[in-house]
């Protein structure tokens, strides 16, 4: 028999982030379903719009991060759900790893599937609305990741929370969607302002609330999470 | 409270370790008490038969054992550690096969085993995966996703998964379940084999006559207590099937 070396924290949530993945590569129910939302939800805010009431600057980013918020919330469900199916996430509890390292590679398998939606969403808008960010658009994509990171931290936690209830489907949104204000709202005040033309250190304000949403969700996020799995 | 205790029952066996001890252990759901005071002790190389009626507490027992529930009062103790959710290491030396797969449908056979030694740290996982493919007889199947399996094949790539990291308590639920003639005769090798390397056993079934033909000591569970408990050496599968026949049905009354 090998010998058993229980891997470090980071090495188990790869391990984790991986597995999901691959999981979702060969099934892409999640992202075609958070997809195909996204792409519904840019047209049909389209086709309802009236460009001469409101100017498409004013319209696109609100446009954007309700749609982010909502697309994402699809795929969220499923983290915890895929483990349940069989009793899967057994054998995460039973491995000589920190229940921290689970949360974390939900964590980051969900960041790379809502990072993946928003990465066409983005563009979806830009084409609709016929914006020109220039080069504000590498900024919009770092407010990007910065708002995907604060969804998925507090939408992995409520995900683990909520998945063992009757009504999960519902009580996820429920519990979720007002902790995703305050990422919305400074996405798309940001987004706003680069719309604009406005320079970097006049969105950065809006940058460090992401930001500090991120650093202290992502703790109280980690350090609630093995509380959220003991039976 | 009932008492168990394995290592009692014959002199060798009470000079080894226990690898697994629970004390007063008792686990509620709400008022009713599905685990009412449990006293057990299993030592290396012992595998004890847990047999007892649908509602008995067996499951929720092995799921203490496993770490996977906490108790209400008592304690699970693993290689003489109790075993809290902080018990990291002593939660690795654990593996389960229960009613329900734990594995992944759309990854392949190999894909699920190998994820279970990389999760337990084993240090050549190739190999490890290897050796449990050949012990459940499933080359050939590496490559073919869990879900593309009938439910015997699922079954034996759910215990090669639970013992690809060399496990010293081997918790079983039912393991029989969805096996044919020859996946049942397999898993028997199988298991006196994980006995006799030294592995400790906890086996929940329904059929007495595998339970003793595998077990060295037996133990019937009704009502989240132990009621009767002893050496399997020497049972005679009948009487004892009789035996726990009259008990359960003097439970159910």
């Amino acid at each position: 028999m090998s010998e058993l070396q229980p891997p470090g924290l980071l090495a188990v949530a790869w391990l984790i982030a991986r597995k999901d993945l691959a999981i979702e590569y060969r099934t892409r129910s999640a992202f075609f379903s958070s997809l195909v939302f996204s792409l519904l939800g840019v047209s049909i805010f389209y086709m309802v719009w009236d460009p001469t009431a409101v100017r498409p600057i004013d319209m696109a980013p609100g446009v954007l991060w309700t749609i982010f918020a909502f697309a994402g919330m699809l795929g969220l469900h499923r983290t915890f759900g895929l483990e349940l199916q069989t009793r899967a996430m057994d054998g995460l509890l039973l491995a000589p790893v920190p229940r921290e390292a689970i949360f974390l590679g939900k964590a980051l398998a969900n960041l790379v599937y809502v990072s993946s939606v928003l990465a066409i969403t983005i563009p979806a808008v830009v084409l609709f609305y016929n914006l020109e960010f220039g080069s504000g658009l590498l900024i919009l994509g770092g407010i990007g990741v910065l708002a995907a990171v604060g969804l998925v931290t507090v939408g992995t936690l409520f995900s683990s929370m909520t998945v063992h209830t009757r009504f999960a489907e519902l009580l996820l949104p429920m519990l979720a969607l007002p902790f995703f204000i305050p990422v919305v709202v400074p996405a798309a005040q940001a987004s706003a302002k680069l719309l604009v033309g406005a320079e970097l250190q006049t969105v950065m304000p809006w940058i460090q609330v992401l930001v500090a949403f991120d650093l202290m969700f992502g703790v109280a996020c980690v350090l609630a999470f093995p509380f959220t799995i003991e039976d | 409270m009932s008492s168990l205790r394995a290592a009692e029952v014959d002199a060798p066996a009470q000079k080894a370790v226990a690898v697994c001890e629970t004390v007063a252990l008792v686990r509620r759901f709400g008022r009713r008490r599905a685990v009412a005071g449990v006293d057990l002790s299993i030592a290396a190389g012992e595998c004890l038969a847990l047999f007892g009626p649908n509602g008995a507490g067996k499951t929720t027992l092995l799921r203490l054992l496993a770490g996977l529930l906490r108790p209400t009062s008592g304690e699970v103790r693993l290689l003489g550690k109790a075993l809290t959710s902080a018990a990291t290491a002593e939660r690795g030396r654990v593996g389960l096969i229960s009613h329900q797969s734990m594995l992944y449908d759309v990854l392949t056979v190999r894909e699920n085993i190998a994820f279970a030694a990389q999760l337990h740290g084993v240090s050549d996982v190739p190999a490890a995966t290897g050796a449990a493919i050949a012990r459940l007889g499933l080359q050939g199947r590496e490559l073919t996703p869990v879900r593309a399996l009938s439910r015997g094949w699922q079954q034996r790539v759910s215990i090669a998964r639970a013992i690809v990291h060399g496990p010293a308590l081997v918790l079983l639920d039912e393991p029989y379940t969805g096996l044919d003639i020859s996946g049942a005769r397999a898993l028997t090798d199988l298991l006196r084999a994980l006995r006799d390397d030294g592995a400790s056993l906890a086996l929940i079934t329904h059929s007495v006559q595998e339970g003793l033909g595998l077990a060295t000591h037996a133990a019937i569970m009704l009502e989240g207590t132990i009621r009767r408990h002893e050496a399997a050496a020497g049972l005679d599968p009948v009487a004892f099937a009789e035996d726990y026949r009259l008990l359960a049905l003097e439970s159910a009354a």
